[in-house]
C-alpha cells in the first residue's frame, strides 16, 4: 500500500528540486526572449560564473566583496558577447545565433578552466543542506534549508523579471527585438543595449544559479550539465514566459521524483535522466509552445 | 704533376673519411633514438573528469619525468604524448588511433583511467599489440591471461573490491553470520562501469543471504533525492556507492545528510573516494568508507623524493602541487611504477637491456610482474600500492584493498590490506565469465601451463 507521508514527501522534495531547475531555465528565458535563440551558453555561464567567484574569494576577497565583483565580470561578459558575438549576427537566421552560442559554450568553458583551474572547490554559503528540524518534528518529512532557500530566490528573481518585462519601456522593447531584429532597429529599438542587458541579467541569473547548484554539487564543471535540467522545463514552460518557467520546474520535478521511486523500479532505474524530456515531447505533440509560451504563427 | 697527384690521393681519403665520420655520427644518432621508449598517454584533463584526470595523469608524468631525471630505464629515456579524451569513450579511441604510432616508435602500453574507455579499445589490443593496463578499473573478467592476454589490471579489479568490502562490512556487522536479513543498495551511476561489481554482489547475497538492492543515478548525478528517499524507504544498513565524477560522487554525500542517512555507512568505490570527491561535501562527508587500492600521503620515499627532484627543479606537472600526495596522484605514480618495472622485466628478458622493446616484449615483461614488499621498498611505494604477482593466467592484482575513512579533513588509514574472503570464490565468477566471452567469440583460450 503506498505509504502516504512517503509520497508526500517524495512529492515536496521533487517541488523544491524544480525550483532549482526553474533558476536555471531562466537564464535561457531571458536569451530566448531577447534574440530568439536558445542559448547553449547558459550552463557553461553558470560553471564560469560561480568559478569565478569562488575564485575571487580564494585571492582573498570576502563573500561580501566577491559577490559585486562576479556581477561586474558577468555584465562583462554580457557586453563582451553583445559586441563581439551577436552585433556582428544581426540579421542573420536564428540557426546561425544557435550556433554561435555553441561555439560561446566551448570558448566559455575552456576560459573558466583556463583561468581558475579545474580543481575542484566547495563553496559554503553558511545555509545547510540538511534537514530543518521543527519540520521534520511535525511532520516527519525531511526538507533542506537549501532547498527552502533555492525556492525562495527563485521565487523573489522570477517575480522582479516578470514585473520588469511586463511592466517597463526594456520588456517591450525586449519583445520587440524578440520578434524582428531589423523592424526594432527602425523604429529606434535599442538593440545593441538591449542585447547588454539581457546577456548581462542572464549572467547575473546564471551566477546565483551556480551558487545554489554549486553549494549542494562543489564547484566543478559537471555544473555545466544543469542546462540539460532546463531543457525540458523550457519546452513545458514556454520558451518565453518568465513565469511559466517556475510552474514547468514545479512539474519537472515532480514527475521526475515521483517517477523515479515509483516507476523506475519497473524499469529498472534511473529513469529520471529521461522521464522529463518523455513529458516535453507530449507537450511538444499537444502544445508546442508550452504552457505560457507565445503562439507562434508564420504567414507561408 | 705532384699537387695533381696528391690530389688525387687525399681527395678519395678525405671522402672515406667523411662518409666514415657521417656514417659513425648517423649510427650514433639512430642509437640515441633507439634508446628511447615512446608511451601514449589518453589524460583527461577538462570537463567533467577532471579532477580524477589531472591527479591520475599527473602522477604518470611525474614519475616518468622523474625516472629520466634519474637516468632513465637501464638509460633508455622515457617519452610521452597526451591526447585530451575527456573521459569519453568516443575520445579515448580517438586517442587510441592518434598516439598509437609516433614517427617509428609505436606505443607499448594504454591506460584508459576508465572502464567505458577500456571497453571501447578493449578488442584492439592483441591486433594492434598494446597491453591495456587497467589499474584498479575496467573489465573484469579480464583478469583471465588465457582469454585476455594482452590486458592486466595490477590494481585490483572491481568484483574482487566488492567482496574485500563486503568482507569489512560483515566484520563491522559482527560476521558474516550477522549479514542475514541486511539490507545492502548498491547506489550506482548508470553506466556499465557502475553495474560492472553487481555480477559479484548478486553472487555474495545469495551466499550470505542479505537483501542487495540495485538503483540507478542516472549521469551527471547532481541530483539524487529520489534515489535516497528510496535508500531511507528501504531502511537499509548499508550503501556501496559506485559513482564517477567529483559533481557525482560529493552529490551523494549532501543528499545522504539531506536524507539522514548515516555516512558511516556508505562504502566508496575507488574511483570515488578521492579527497576531491569528499571536500566539496564539506563536513557533511565525514565518516564516508573508501576502499584504496592506493594509498594517500606525501611520506612514501618515491613521492617526497618526486618533490624533492621534479618539483624541486620546477618540472612537476601538477598546476597545484598540494595535490601531489593525494589518492588520484598516487594512483597515477603506481600505475607509471608497473610500467617501467614492466619495461624492466621486457629488457631483461628479451637481452635488451639499455634498449626499446616493442609491445610483444612490453606485454611479457608486464606479465612478469612479481612486485613483492621487497620490491615496493626499492621503488619507494610501499605501504602506498600493494603486492601481487601476475602470471599467464591470472592477470590480476593482488586483490588487496585497504579501508579509509574521511575525518572531515584527510582519509585516515584503518586497516592494513585487506584480502577478499574467498578469492577461489572471486576467480571463479571471473573464470566461468571469461569463457563464456570466448565461446560467445570464437576465442581459444590460450594453454597456461
Amino acid at each position: 500500500m503506498l505509504d502516504f507521508w512517503f509520497f508526500l514527501e517524495v512529492l515536496v522534495g521533487g517541488l523544491l528540486s524544480g525550483t532549482m531547475y526553474a533558476l536555471v531555465a531562466l537564464g535561457f528565458v531571458l536569451i530566448y526572449k531577447a534574440s530568439s535563440v536558445f542559448n547553449f551558453a547558459q550552463g557553461a555561464m553558470v560553471f564560469f560564473a560561480v568559478l569565478s567567484f569562488v575564485g575571487f574569494m580564494e585571492l582573498g576577497l570576502p563573500f561580501w566583496a566577491a559577490l559585486p565583483v562576479t556581477v561586474g565580470l558577468m555584465i562583462l561578459v554580457g557586453m563582451g558577447t553583445e559586441r563581439f558575438v551577436l552585433r556582428p549576427l544581426v540579421n542573420q537566421s536564428e540557426d546561425t545565433l544557435l550556433m554561435a552560442t555553441i561555439g560561446l559554450a566551448f570558448v566559455i568553458e575552456g576560459v573558466a578552466q583556463l583561468a581558475w583551474g579545474v580543481d575542484v572547490r566547495r563553496l559554503d554559503l553558511g545555509i545547510r543542506d540538511e534537514p530543518i528540524n521543527w519540520v521534520m518534528d511535525k511532520t516527519g518529512m525531511l526538507v533542506s534549508q537549501l532547498d527552502v532557500t533555492a525556492a525562495a530566490v527563485a521565487g523573489i528573481m522570477v517575480a522582479a523579471l516578470a514585473l520588469l518585462f511586463s511592466h517597463t519601456k526594456v520588456g517591450r522593447g525586449l519583445r520587440a527585438v524578440a520578434d524582428d531584429h531589423a523592424a526594432a532597429l527602425s523604429i529606434g529599438i535599442p538593440l545593441k543595449h538591449i542585447w547588454m542587458l539581457v546577456w548581462a541579467t542572464a549572467g547575473v541569473v546564471a551566477l546565483v544559479a551556480g551558487m545554489l547548484w554549486g553549494a549542494r554539487s562543489g564547484v566543478q564543471f559537471a555544473l555545466v550539465w544543469v542546462a540539460l535540467k532546463a531543457l525540458p522545463v523550457l519546452i513545458i514552460g514556454g520558451f518565453t514566459s518568465v513565469p511559466g518557467v517556475i510552474l514547468a520546474g514545479l512539474i519537472v520535478g515532480a514527475v521526475e521524483k515521483l517517477g523515479e521511486v515509483f516507476i523506475g523500479p519497473f524499469f529498472g532505474g534511473g529513469i529520471e535522466g529521461w522521464a522529463p524530456y518523455m513529458l516535453a515531447v507530449l507537450f511538444l505533440l499537444i502544445r508546442p509552445e508550452g504552457l505560457f509560451g507565445e503562439k507562434i504563427i508564420r504567414r507561408v | 704533376m705532384l699537387i695533381d697527384k696528391m690530389l688525387r690521393r687525399i681527395v678519395p681519403a678525405i671522402s672515406a673519411a667523411t662518409f666514415i665520420a657521417i656514417a659513425a655520427a648517423s649510427t650514433t644518432a639512430m642509437a640515441q633514438e633507439a634508446q628511447e621508449q615512446y608511451f601514449g598517454i589518453p589524460s583527461s584533463r577538462v570537463g567533467p573528469y577532471s579532477a580524477m584526470g589531472t591527479g591520475y595523469y599527473g602522477g604518470i608524468i611525474d614519475y616518468l619525468n622523474y625516472v629520466n631525471m634519474k637516468g632513465g630505464v637501464n638509460g633508455v629515456k622515457l617519452t610521452y604524448d597526451e591526447c585530451e579524451t575527456e573521459y569519453n569513450a568516443a575520445r579515448t579511441v580517438e586517442c587510441y588511433q592518434r598516439l598509437l604510432n609516433k614517427g617509428d616508435q609505436k606505443m607499448v602500453v594504454f591506460d584508459t583511467l576508465g572502464t567505458p574507455g577500456a571497453y571501447a579499445v578493449i578488442g584492439r589490443m592483441a591486433q594492434d599489440h598494446v597491453v591495456l593496463a587497467q589499474y584498479g578499473y575496467g573489465r573484469t573478467d579480464a583478469a583471465d591471461g588465457r582469454v585476455w592476454p594482452w590486458v592486466f589490471n595490477a590494481a585490483g579489479h572491481y568484483w574482487g573490491q566488492i567482496a574485500v568490502k563486503m568482507n569489512y562490512i560483515a566484520q563491522k556487522e559482527g560476521g558474516v553470520d550477522k549479514m542475514k536479513g541486511k539490507t545492502i543498495v548498491h547506489l550506482h551511476i548508470d553506466t556499465a562501469y557502475g553495474r560492472e561489481p553487481i555480477p559479484a554482489m548478486r553472487q555474495i547475497a545469495k551466499e550470505w543471504d542479505f537483501k542487495l538492492i540495485e538503483i540507478a543515478v542516472p549521469p551527471p548525478g547532481l541530483e539524487q533525492q529520489s534515489q535516497w528517499l528510496q535508500i531511507r524507504r528501504e531502511k537499509a544498513d548499508w550503501v556501496t556507492f559506485w559513482g564517477a565524477g567529483s559533481g557525482m560522487n560529493s552529490t551523494a554525500i549532501t543528499t545522504a545528510a539531506r536524507v539522514g542517512f548515516p555516512r558511516e555507512k556508505m562504502f566508496y568505490v575507488t574511483f570515488g573516494g578521492a579527497e576531491e570527491d569528499m571536500i566539496p561535501a564539506g563536513d557533511a562527508a565525514k565518516g564516508t568508507y573508501v576502499a584504496a587500492n592506493a594509498a594517500p600521503g606525501r611520506d612514501y620515499p618515491l613521492i617526497a623524493d618526486i618533490l624533492k627532484v621534479v618539483y624541486g627543479a620546477g618540472k612537476g606537472n601538477m598546476q597545484n602541487p598540494e595535490r601531489v600526495g593525494t589518492v588520484y596522484y598516487n594512483r597515477g605514480v603506481g600505475a607509471a611504477a608497473m610500467w617501467i618495472e614492466a619495461l624492466k622485466n621486457a629488457q631483461k628478458i628479451h637481452n635488451k637491456v639499455g634498449k626499446t622493446v616493442n609491445g610483444d616484449e612490453f606485454r611479457d615483461g608486464y606479465e612478469a610482474l612479481d612486485i613483492t614488499d621487497e620490491k615496493l621498498k626499492e621503488i619507494g611505494i610501499l605501504g602506498m600500492s600493494a603486492p601481487f604477482k601476475m602470471s599467464c593466467a591470472k592477470h590480476d592484482g593482488s586483490e588487496r584493498f585497504k579501508m579509509m575513512q574521511w575525518d572531515g579533513k584527510k582519509f585516515q588509514i584503518l586497516t592494513d590490506w585487506v584480502p577478499a574472503p574467498d578469492p577461489a570464490f572471486i576467480r571463479k565468477l571471473i573464470e566461468d565469465s571469461a569463457a563464456k566471452y570466448a565461446a560467445e567469440n570464437n576465442i581459444t583460450p590460450r594453454k597456461c601451463s
